[in-house]
């Protein structure tokens, strides 16, 4: 097989090593359980929903044994919340639903954007909208994930296709959140989630963890809580250190302190959205396959990069000139990665299990918009070759 | 220590109206921390949204200031990733009843060693004067302006219900009062819930002809009376203060750690 | 290279997901093969339709769902009169000839065992039914190696419910011998 590319990720593997590997036949969930205890999550909060639920059971077996919290809240918004403190505490926190617990968490994921708190939220999609198709796979929550909380803010979700792939970007996804102190969104589906396949969990060391980036400001000095550093990065004195704070979800100073200064509140909103936005290619994560003379480009995510893969080898043994863009990270948009891949396309075709909201996202990176074509299901079952064939088919006028 | 250095002088004056109840709980706050050698970095102040909530910025403590309803919901995991923390949770009537009403219960239930503190003004103050949980019926409100018909949580009722450890009542009156139940709760291992009547002349005396501040506190002398006293035995449609409840039962960061200590075994 | 693409169904509670859990396992752990286990499942935990999809094949597999099986197992009526017609001509059908009346009007072959019987008689319980079944099916197609299965019950239960579980492959297979190595299409 040629042409497997990965996209560059600056956490990268730092050094081999030489123990017997580690080899499991787990469901993507648990390799998100496993990604997120190597990336060194200690708290976990969450509520028992379809279909993220393993992720609670597995954690509530392994993290006690790791001296880690496990809680079980009363509701979705407490689990937000409970992460949202125990973070502030100096915890790695985390927690996971779908859908409808997605929904209730938008307020609290606005607190963590607002507040800066580093947390890592896993939404593994049903079908929506409401209650949904609690069971069935859907990918409808990709607008949600960006705009689901209220106000202008920026946010980072990334997805992964695979069950080895989970793991690894479970384990970017803690790094970026300590890195932009974020709230981090993993953005899974029920395919995958449940979906079991082969895991190599590596020895702790070769994937580079992001610790918490303490402040070096002794007590008695003034620590500058809001005060980023000349690189963006914002350093932390927990809870129960030194130092003591104030967090707030209203605007602030660089002391956490409320404020309404309209210089105060400009440079606050610019600095929320511009620490994410204007590092999206920093933060851009992605894998190809056959790009490089690709006529026929295939953009996809999750479980319907599957789909989408196997159509591709396929039609690449028989000689077509197709390819895929298999992306990692949804948000921020990686609208230049896509200028770039797509810029010698003759169409391009946009593969997700909702009724296109990366595609109009595609439409407004691309030069040729009126060449990008939407295939969906919409019915809870994973999207097929043959659906992706049958519109390439309708736009090519010619079976491939 | 000096008093002061329990507060953030430089963010004084505080936004609260003149009257309001709410400066007379930071101050037995203050003094209760004094009385108790509180070492500041081990204070942490986790609050909602609403007039009550705003301590949190005046204390020198760890403070985190959130969303409305959920303050004890991150004073959960706070508590719970941080252990060694004392933790205060002061919240308003609809903070704590209404929209945190969930929260409150659960809290309570699983007992976990935070001290709440509901500084109760029967009405929203914020956001201008709508009728809360705790406003009862007859009473006008912005939201009620022909007169509410909800009927009023009580809530000592409520946390015993929900099965709260310490359980106690007072009014912005009875300032020593305040001090003496705050440094139980304090000392009480497991959910504290203290509930304190506070005036707000602002939107609920004014608009339910109960006069000022000192008219409101007048009320407060005449129509509550300790647990226990002759003077609620001969009245008792009068308001108990007191102590309701004060247990020692199983305090849940303390089970965690033996689900730590099973889990490894 | 030889894909198997196996449909297993039957009724909530008789073990079907555990089962199809433990062939992808053996096939991926002890055989180094490249496996696929998923599920779809409705509310109940127990009654209902429960199906699960296994691939196994010796390169990548992409679309993990099995849309036309070339395997199927039936343990209950409603399953394989569900299932059935999907089956790719030439596959074959492994039912239990006590639980299921088949209707095989399709071009696959039917093999029905009285597997559910023979763990009643020699278990007097049918817990261990499914993993009966397994040997039957590993028996009867080859898929994976009864070692390796064995290896992956040994890993999933307790020592104590192994050797159970070992009699239960076991006696699958012997059940399968006579018609053993017959070929997918």
């Amino acid at each position: 097989m040629k042409a497997a590319g990965t996209g560059k990720s600056p956490g990268g593997r730092a050094k081999k090593a030489s123990a017997a590997p580690d080899v499991r036949f787990v469901q993507g969930n648990e390799a998100c359980v496993q990604g997120a205890l190597y990336a060194g999550l200690n708290f976990f909060a969450g509520y028992p929903i379809t279909p993220s639920t393993e992720i609670a059971e597995h954690l509530a077996e392994l993290l006690p044994r790791k001296d880690g919290v496990f809680i079980q809240m009363e509701d979705e918004i407490g689990s937000m919340c409970a992460v949202c403190g125990a973070a502030l505490a100096g915890a790695k926190a985390m927690t996971a639903t779908s859908g409808p617990g997605f929904s209730l968490k938008q307020e609290a994921i606005g607190y963590a954007c607002m507040a800066e708190i580093p947390c890592v939220i896993v939404n593994v999609q049903r079908g929506g909208p409401s209650t949904g198709l609690p069971t069935k796979v859907a990918q409808g929550d990709v607008m949600q994930t960006r705009w689901g909380t209220h106000g202008d803010h920026s946010i980072v979700v990334l997805t992964a296709s695979s069950v080895q792939d989970i793991f690894e970007i479970t384990v970017e996804g803690f790094n970026i959140s300590e890195i932009y102190r974020t709230p981090v969104v993993l953005l899974f589906d029920e395919v995958v989630g449940h979906m079991r396949e082969r895991l190599i969990v590596p020895p702790q060391g070769e994937l580079s963890v992001v610790d918490r980036l303490y402040t070096e400001v002794k007590a008695g000095v003034n620590y500058h809580p809001y005060l980023p550093r000349e690189d963006g990065r914002l350093p932390v004195s927990d809870f129960g250190g030194v130092h003591r704070y104030n967090v707030t979800g209203l605007f602030h100073d660089i002391f956490g302190f409320p404020t309404e200064n309209p210089d105060q509140v400009n440079k606050l909103i610019h600095h929320l959205v511009d620490k994410i936005e204007n590092r999206a290619h920093l933060l851009a994560r992605w894998k190809e396959y056959h790009l490089e003379d690709a006529e026929h480009i295939i953009i996809s995510y999750g479980a319907s990069a599957r789909s989408a893969r196997h159509l591709v080898e396929g039609r690449r043994s028989k000689g077509d000139r197709i390819g895929l863009l298999d992306l990692q990270t949804l948000w921020p948009f990686p609208a230049q990665l896509i200028r770039e891949k797509t810029a010698h396309a003759k169409n391009v075709f946009v593969v997700e299990m909702n009724m296109g909201q990366i595609t109009t996202q595609v439409k407004q990176a691309v030069v040729t918009p009126n060449r990008v074509f939407l295939v969906n299901r919409m019915d809870g079952m994973l999207v097929t070759p043959t659906d992706i064939g049958t519109v390439m088919r309708t736009v090519e006028g010619r079976g491939f | 220590m000096a008093l002061k250095n329990y507060i953030r002088e430089r963010f004084f004056p505080h936004i609260w109206c003149p009257g309001c109840g709410h400066g007379i709980v930071l101050n037995a706050l203050l003094h209760t921390a004094d009385t108790l050698g509180l070492e500041r970095s081990s204070l942490c102040m986790v609050s909602g949204i609403g007039c009550s909530a705003r301590i949190s910025g005046y204390v020198d403590f760890h403070s985190m200031h959130t969303m409305h309803g959920r303050a004890l919901a991150c004073a959960t995991g706070l508590k719970l990733a941080r252990p060694s923390l004392n933790v205060f949770v002061p919240m308003g009537d609809g903070d704590a009843t209404a929209i945190g009403g969930n929260h409150f219960i659960h809290a309570c239930r699983r007992n976990i060693d935070l001290t709440a503190i509901v500084l109760n003004n029967r009405i929203y103050g914020m956001t201008g004067g709508q009728f809360s949980p705790l406003s009862g019926r007859g009473i006008v409100a912005t939201t009620a302006p022909y007169k509410n018909i909800d009927e009023p949580f009580d809530i000592v009722n409520l946390a015993l219900g929900a099965g709260a450890t310490f359980v106690a009542r007072t009014t912005a009156f009875h300032v020593r009062e305040i001090a003496s139940l705050l440094k139980q709760a304090v000392q009480h291992k497991g959910i504290s819930v203290l509930e304190v009547l506070v005036q707000c002349p602002t939107y609920f005396g004014r608009k339910n002809k109960e006069g000022g501040a000192v008219e409101m506190m007048e009320l407060y002398r005449d129509h509550t009376a300790p647990l226990g006293s002759a003077k609620l035995a001969e009245n008792p449609s009068l308001i108990p203060r007191g102590v309701f409840r004060s247990e020692e039962r199983p305090e849940y960061c303390e089970e965690y750690a033996k689900v730590i200590a099973r889990a490894k075994e | 290279m030889e894909r198997y693409r196996v449909l297993m169904s039957g009724s909530g509670g008789q073990g079907v997901i555990t089962m199809a859990i433990i062939l992808a396992e053996a096939a991926c752990i002890y055989e180094g093969r490249t496996a696929i286990q998923s599920q779809s499942y409705g509310p109940e935990a127990r009654g209902g339709a429960t199906r699960s999809d296994v691939i196994i094949s010796d390169g990548p597999i992409f679309f993990p769902k099995v849309l036309q099986p070339n395997c199927l197992v039936a343990l209950t009526n409603e399953a394989s009169a569900k299932y059935l017609p999907l089956i790719r001509p030439g596959g074959i059908c492994l039912y239990d000839s006590d639980l299921v009346q088949l209707d095989m009007r399709v071009d696959a072959r039917g093999q029905g065992l009285p597997m559910h019987r023979a763990v009643l008689e020699e278990f007097g319980k049918v817990q261990v039914f499914n993993i009966c079944v397994l040997g039957a099916l590993a028996g009867l197609t080859g898929a994976v190696s009864l070692q390796s299965l064995e290896l992956a019950l040994k890993s999933r239960f307790a020592p104590a419910q192994f050797e159970g579980n070992r009699k239960a492959l076991l006696l699958g297979a012997m059940l399968a011998a006579p018609l053993a190595g017959a070929s997918l299409y």
